[in-house]
């Protein structure tokens, strides 16, 4: 493994021209909150940090380094220029807590997206606050229980998922108190509509559920299933993990949706994870506008205000402290800004183009997709199971050996209903060329699997760190970020 | 194929159920659902005094690939649960009708228990799952 940035650390060593200069002590702080001791800060030089964290991501697989087909996570190219614009000195040194008179571009920004997220999902209103998917989805369904409640409607218990939904939906549910029924997914991936007939009730809270499904299919009975749902007096979910396959071309609100959230991060090109910051405002229909998390941004006399508490006291609260991650949101406006309406039409076509290039061209290569008889959305199944059968390899192996070529694994195992399957994603930001390079090796691999299975159960075999023992990590955790013969006295390991 | 001892009862969802005395049940996964999820790295077993209906989820079975519930297989009352678990998911995998078993269930109706599959209707429901 490689060492911590601790590990370079020399007693009294430091970055002077990267210091903030010593400013007068604060008078005001109460002596029980101040420092007793200085924060346990490596004491490195500059070319000390520059080489370590260089060395880190030069170990990583990255978007900007490999094709990284990782289903369901829209893992496509976010343009540089997002980053530019969302980071002029005018947005970077605008303070949360600055008054809106100062803060007039920036409002005016947000305030344009949104009315697009709006109007590009169908939904009567958008509140930007969530900082992040999974927040979002508690605040969609924290809407769902406070529009229920309002009514004085409180013996619903239930929201109902299909069984190849995403684990944070059943999740988000019990988070907000509700009972998660599972619905199965038919043989052609729709949802198995008797089975939705039979669950709906006077418990039915709602539905929750992502069109295209994660099983790379468009639910085609949404329309009736709107209509069971709503008239078991159910509202509808839209988890917005696969917008990408249907941006510019239908919208949920028209499928009959009453509250969604969006993943900026996958649709809207801002960077992924990592723990970083991220965004997942939602959007609900004219019915649920009251209960919408605060603050948002409104306008008034050609001023724009932020709207809080005050002006929406039925909202379900605040998410964060202050209003999500403006950095986020800037990035995704300037994308949304560069696309246009009808760029955003072509972000559809062109992921569900390639998906569905690359399924044919593995299908022609003999691999097995999942649903055979369907038309890909922007993602598919293929299912090892036959080569797991004959060659006594798996998905997990197979995609280590991905790794070796140099292609980020695609997603493993999930959606748990379909044995030994990769969840391939390509998005729209991959050229043909590196599409054609996936299909041979693909087929280079399973020759690998016929004639020597070992080297995929033995892979990756050119990385820095060879197959990594993920029971023992998950079984017996042990995270550090301090060296383990000087951890620090108050054990903050972890 | 895997082991399906002929003694016990079996659930569609890959349970085991084998009826003690007095209206107990002790309740585990199979051989073949421990083969499917892979190693186990975290078993969540239920609080005895709880009551479970027919179907409610009980236990949760953690993989590396995947976390399932276990559901209960009737109505009844948690009467005890595999503590070990805790420490040593593993048992789980190594034997999964044994030292494996999940956790202990007072039925509250005895009869529901017939509803339930025998060792060879599992083993034929879980080759037909396999295609």
């Amino acid at each position: 493994m490689t060492e911590l940035i601790f590990d370079h650390s020399h007693p009294g060593r430091s970055n002077d021209a990267q210091m903030l200069p010593p400013g007068p002590e604060p008078d005001d702080l109460p002596e029980a909150l101040r420092r007793a001791e200085r924060p346990r800060w490596p004491e490195v030089s500059e070319l000390q940090a520059v080489r370590h964290y260089t060395r880190l991501s030069q170990l990583n697989f990255s978007i900007d380094t490999h094709v990284y087909p990782l289903g369901s996570c829209t893992m496509k190219h976010n343009p540089r220029a997002c980053n530019a614009l969302a980071m002029l000195p005018g947005f970077l040194e605008r303070h949360p807590l600055a008054p809106p008179q100062a803060g007039q571009g920036y409002l005016a920004c947000m305030y344009d997206l949104q009315n697009i997220l709006a109007e590009v999902t169908g939904m009567r209103g958008v509140s930007l606050a969530p900082a992040a998917g999974a927040q979002g989805e508690f605040a969609g369904v924290s809407m769902i229980r406070a529009y229920h409640d309002a009514r004085g409607d409180t013996g619903r218990r239930e929201i109902l998922v299909p069984d190849a939904a995403h684990g944070t939906n059943p999740a988000s549910a019990s988070m907000c108190g509700y009972q998660a029924r599972e619905l199965p997914t038919d043989d052609e991936g729709d949802v198995d509509l008797d089975a939705l007939r039979e669950a709906v009730g006077p418990q039915t809270a709602g539905i929750m559920l992502t069109n295209p499904s994660t099983v790379g299919v468009f639910e085609r009975n949404i329309e009736e299933m709107a209509t069971i749902v709503h008239e078991a007096g159910g509202l509808l979910y839209y988890d917005g993990a696969n917008l990408n396959a249907i941006l510019g071309k239908v919208r949920p609100g028209d499928m009959g949706f009453d509250v969604i959230h969006l993943n900026l991060h996958k649709t809207f090109s801002t960077p992924h994870g990592g723990g970083g910051p991220g965004a997942g405002p939602v959007g609900v229909r004219e019915n649920l506008l009251p209960f919408l998390p605060t603050p948002m941004v409104g306008e008034e006399d050609g001023r724009y205000i932020w709207r809080t508490e005050a002006e929406c006291p039925d909202t379900i609260g605040r998410m964060t402290a202050f209003a999500g991650n403006a950095g986020v949101l800037l990035r995704a406006y300037v994308y949304i800004r560069m696309l246009g309406r009808r760029g955003m039409q072509r972000v559809a076509e062109y992921a569900t183009l390639n998906a569905n290039y690359l399924m044919t061209q593995l299908r022609e290569a003999g691999f097995e997709v999942a649903f055979p008889k369907r038309r890909a959305s922007h993602e598919f199944i293929v299912t090892l199971k036959s080569e797991h059968d004959r060659f006594g390899i798996s998905a997990m192996d197979f995609a280590k050996r991905m790794l070796d070529y140099g292609f980020h694994a695609p997603t493993m195992y999930f959606p748990l209903l379909v044995p030994e399957c990769l969840l391939i994603e390509p998005t729209e930001t991959e050229a043909k060329e590196d599409l054609d390079r996936l299909v041979e090796v693909f087929k280079t691999i399973r020759d690998e699997a016929e004639s020597n299975p070992e080297l995929l159960r033995t892979a990756p075999h050119t990385l820095p760190l060879r197959r990594l023992d993920e029971v023992r990590a998950a079984r017996d955790l042990h995270l550090r970020w301090w060296p383990e013969d000087s951890a620090p006295a108050t054990g903050t390991e972890g | 194929m895997s082991e399906v001892p002929s003694d016990l009862k079996y659930t569609t969802a890959h349970e085991w159920v084998r009826v003690e005395d007095d209206a107990v049940v002790t309740i585990g996964i199979t051989d073949h659902a421990q083969a499917q999820l892979g190693d186990l790295v975290f078993v969540e077993v239920p609080e005895a005094g709880s009551s479970l209906g027919a179907g409610d989820a009980a236990a949760v079975v953690e993989s590396v690939k995947a976390a399932s519930d276990v559901y209960a297989p009737v109505a009844g009352e948690v009467v005890g649960a595999n503590e070990q678990l805790d420490e040593n998911p593993e048992l789980v995998n190594n034997d999964p009708f044994g030292e494996g078993w999940i956790y202990q269930l007072r039925v509250e109706n005895p009869d529901a228990l017939d509803e339930l599959m025998s060792a060879a209707d599992y083993e034929a429901f879980a080759e037909s799952e396999e295609d």
